[in-house]
């Protein structure tokens, strides 16, 4: 998953994110051909653009496939770019209209404003919760309230694992729900952003980014008790 | 703010849980916030579940981000010059 270091890139990829400057001049230094200026915007924007693209089509390597077409429709259409949207905004989009199409042939494509089964029911099991007879019902159980996890400190072994657990459970997240928390969590785009490129309304987009996150903290819960247990014997 | 006296509204664990990104996100009327923060302050399970939601976004957002590869990368620049030499700006 992780890139190595690419010593011997046969093209200059700076790895330090720098500043871009804003659309005007971003567009008209492309437009003059500033192949520094280019590089910078693709390593800046592609990791985002990967991950809308991942929404529609089934592996990594269409998904760069599609990525790799929608810079080539930003290059040869620029001209027409008229900044009714910031570029940002324009190039995610042709992203996802690429991928939407190539999705369809794929024949994977699930409607963004359908609701199926995985977008509905509690997001934690029921059993973890008091019945209706009980004193307090729906509140905790003492063997379902959440324990606290351990302290697992940037760099340490656990850290490592707990990142490697994350990264392994947003891949196996349902893709509409594994596309809003790549978008919003991972890249840190606002749930406005999030909308417009994905097209889907606000309401959809915290439900999918809700269980989408309930899922993986259900995953990590899962993974300290088992690790936890292990201790123990 | 409101003016309105009424009691803070008692909330359950199992409804709790379902409202927590909405709380984060602070879309959440003020009645509901309310009942959120009361809750959350009288309840360890309610609490320490909001903890693991925010360690589980820290998580995600310490994430390596994927990029393009260095293959792409290179035909993508190729296309660039082309394009520029095939329509180069005016001056």
């Amino acid at each position: 998953m992780a890139r190595p270091p690419s010593g011997r890139s046969p093209v200059p990829r700076q790895r330090a994110r720098a500043e871009l400057p804003p659309d005007d001049v971003l567009v008209e230094r492309l437009l003059a051909g500033d192949e520094a200026m280019f590089v910078a915007v693709v390593e800046d924007w592609s990791p985002l653009m990967l991950r809308v693209a991942r929404m529609y089509v089934s592996t990594h390597a269409s998904a760069e496939e599609v990525v790799q077409d929608a810079w080539l429709a930003l290059v040869r259409g620029l001209r027409d770019f008229e900044g009714r949207s910031s570029l940002h905004t324009w190039v995610l989009r042709i992203v996802a209209n690429i991928a939407r199409t190539r999705g369809v042939r794929e024949s994977r494509s699930v409607p963004l404003s359908a609701v199926v089964e995985e977008d509905a029911g509690p997001t934690v099991a029921p059993d973890r919760f008091r019945g209706p007879d009980d004193e307090w019902p729906g509140h905790w159980t003492p063997v379902g309230a959440p324990s606290a996890w351990p302290a697992s400190p940037e760099g340490s072994l656990l850290s490592r694992e707990i990142l490697h657990k994350v990264a392994d459970g947003l891949e196996r997240l349902p893709a509409r729900q594994r596309a809003v928390v790549a978008l919003r969590d991972v890249h840190g785009m606002t749930s406005e952003e999030v909308c417009e490129v994905l097209d889907i309304s606000a309401t959809n987009q915290r439900v999918l980014l809700h269980r989408g996150r309930a899922r993986l903290r259900g995953e990590l819960e899962d993974y300290y008790r088992g690790a936890a247990s292990r201790v123990r014997t | 703010m409101t003016g309105d006296p009424s009691p803070v509204e008692a909330m359950d664990c199992n409804v709790l849980v379902e409202l927590v990104t909405e709380y984060l996100e602070g879309t959440l009327d003020e009645r509901s916030r309310a009942s959120v923060d009361a809750h959350l302050a009288l309840c360890d399970g309610c609490d320490e579940y909001l903890v693991q939601m925010r360690t589980t976004i820290r998580t995600l957002g310490r994430l390596p981000p994927e990029s393009v590869s260095d293959r792409a990368m290179t035909e993508l620049l190729t296309v660039f010059r082309d394009v520029h030499r095939q329509h180069p700006e005016p001056p």
